[in-house]
């Protein structure tokens, strides 16, 4: 059935496996932690590139290593990238990941350090750099439907304002949104302990949800029973919560699933990195409730926009995604103005609707979509922070 | 609403609301509001409670359950008057 969101439509970059992204990075992208300089001196002789350097990548092995791989392979080959360098250490592995990225069509150029050295892998590198970038500043916006946009969702800095205003105006979009075809994702595997009876029942049937309980208990137990100390009271809630007026991890799980809205159902659940493949929709991802990770996760996955509500003001970005904060919280609004994208404090002082939020949220998400800089590309806020799940060989 | 509320309550169910202002002080004839259907009450605060943190909307005893989102946020572990502060000193998680 048309709504009033069914014609919207954004000015965008249209890939070459169909996906609509809004930025239209030339990323040069480290295998591994010892390749990070190679790219850094790259982005920085050919102008309009953006290295990605990262902590890991090196004698990992089993899941650990699989949520390497996808991580970078989501990353690169996100709709937001326009083409890519790889660079590591040795020709296996950067073939690998060239050869993920390079399944959606888009440029791939890799170059591995053995037997060459810094000098001539970044000499080669930066040749390859500076096509792409003439090539990526040549390609326009093209007009694309907003039920193209891969929108994810995760909080941060959480307090007891978020799950009055910001977190619902998150969910406000999803159900306006989803219906339209968006393909949707939240997380946080942790931060639904207190609400999980309730998570299950929004999955869209039955063996969805158990699938679901089951992440979630191994969570539990392969994670926090097995590694807790006495109790995880300063982990979840944070100190940063505790500090906004959240005391239980059960407040503060009612609070984040907000973010889901009143209708909206999930569709299935995903790996940490892992692209969906059901079709369009909601999706859980199995992820750290941390903010810089979580995102990252969430991009590697194929999201193009992340909506962050925030209580008390978390200032995390992302290298190609553009991050749109939210916050109802009129003291965040006074003291962090620089970081706010979408100010809904007006929901506490019963001025503004939830619905209006939802709409606002919704106006902001396609000025994004057509170029507008959120505050946290405006700062430079490119936190890239992989998830590792246990220590290497 | 003409006023704006000094706390916001999600469910008529439950026994804890939000502080939605600075500074508030001990002694304020507080307009609550629940947001489930905007309908409205007044309390009195009994302490200098900080925004977004919570107070007790009737007097709770140790062993109660502390209720908002209309569910079970935790235990409380002290005895906590109507108006007072609820927080980590008197409210705990069921969970660990």
């Amino acid at each position: 059935m048309a709504s009033k969101y069914s014609n919207m439509t954004v000015r965008a970059y249209r890939r070459e496996n169909g996906r609509v992204g809004v930025r239209n990075h030339v990323v040069i992208l480290p295998v591994d932690d010892i390749s990070n300089a190679a790219c850094e001196a790259v982005a920085n002789n050919v102008k309009g590139t953006l290295a990605i350097p990262h902590a890991y990548g090196r004698l990992q092995f089993g899941e650990d290593l699989e949520v390497h791989f996808r991580t970078m392979i989501g990353t690169g080959a996100n709709p937001n990238v326009h083409s890519v360098v790889v660079i590591g250490i040795e020709p296996g592995w950067t073939k690998r990941i060239a050869d993920g990225i390079r399944a959606t069509g888009k440029e791939v150029a890799e170059f591995s350090i053995e037997q060459k050295g810094d000098f001539e892998t970044i000499r080669a590198a930066s040749w390859a750099a500076k096509d792409f970038v003439h090539k990526a500043t040549e390609v326009q916006r093209e007009e694309c439907s907003i039920s193209e946009l891969w929108v994810s969702t995760k909080c941060g800095e959480s307090d007891t304002t978020t799950g009055l205003g910001s977190c619902p105006t998150v969910g406000n979009m999803y159900d306006k949104l989803l219906p339209e075809g968006i393909t949707g994702f939240f997380g946080e595997t942790s931060e639904i302990t207190g609400a999980e009876h309730i998570c299950q029942k929004r999955a869209i049937n039955e063996e969805v949800g158990e699938r679901w309980h089951k992440m979630w208990k191994a969570y539990q137990d392969d994670v926090i029973f097995a590694h807790q100390t006495d109790d995880l009271s300063d982990s979840q809630p944070t100190k940063g919560n505790i500090e906004g007026g959240l005391t239980t991890i059960e407040e503060k799980a009612l609070g984040n699933l907000e973010k889901i809205g009143r209708t909206s159902q999930f569709i299935d659940i995903l790996e940490p990195a892992e692209a969906p493949q059901s079709g369009n929709g909601l999706y859980f991802m199995d992820s750290s409730s941390a903010a810089a990770e979580c995102v990252t996760l969430m991009a590697a996955g194929g999201a193009v926009i992340h909506t962050f509500p925030t209580g008390q003001g978390n200032v995390v970005g992302n290298p190609i995604v553009p991050v749109i904060k939210i916050t109802a919280n009129p003291r965040t609004v006074r003291t962090m103005s620089e970081h706010v994208d979408v100010d809904v404090s007006g929901i506490l002082r019963r001025e503004q609707t939830i619905d209006e939020a939802g709409d606002a949220l919704i106006e902001m998400i396609c000025r994004t979509a057509n170029g507008r800089n959120t505050a946290a590309e405006a700062l430079g806020h490119r936190e890239f922070s992989m998830t590792k799940l246990y220590r290497s060989a | 609403m003409a006023e704006i509320p000094h706390l916001l309550v999600h469910e008529h169910d439950d026994n804890v609301g939000v502080v939605v202002v600075e500074g508030l002080s001990a002694g304020t004839d507080m307009l609550v509001c629940v947001t489930h259907d905007n309908s409205t009450f007044r309390l009195t605060s009994g302490a200098d409670v900080p925004i977004g943190h919570k107070v007790a909307l009737k007097d709770l005893k140790e062993g109660d359950t502390a209720i908002k989102y209309g569910e079970d946020i935790g235990k409380i572990i002290a005895d906590i008057p109507k108006g007072a502060h609820v927080h980590t000193h008197n409210c705990k998680t069921k969970r660990w």
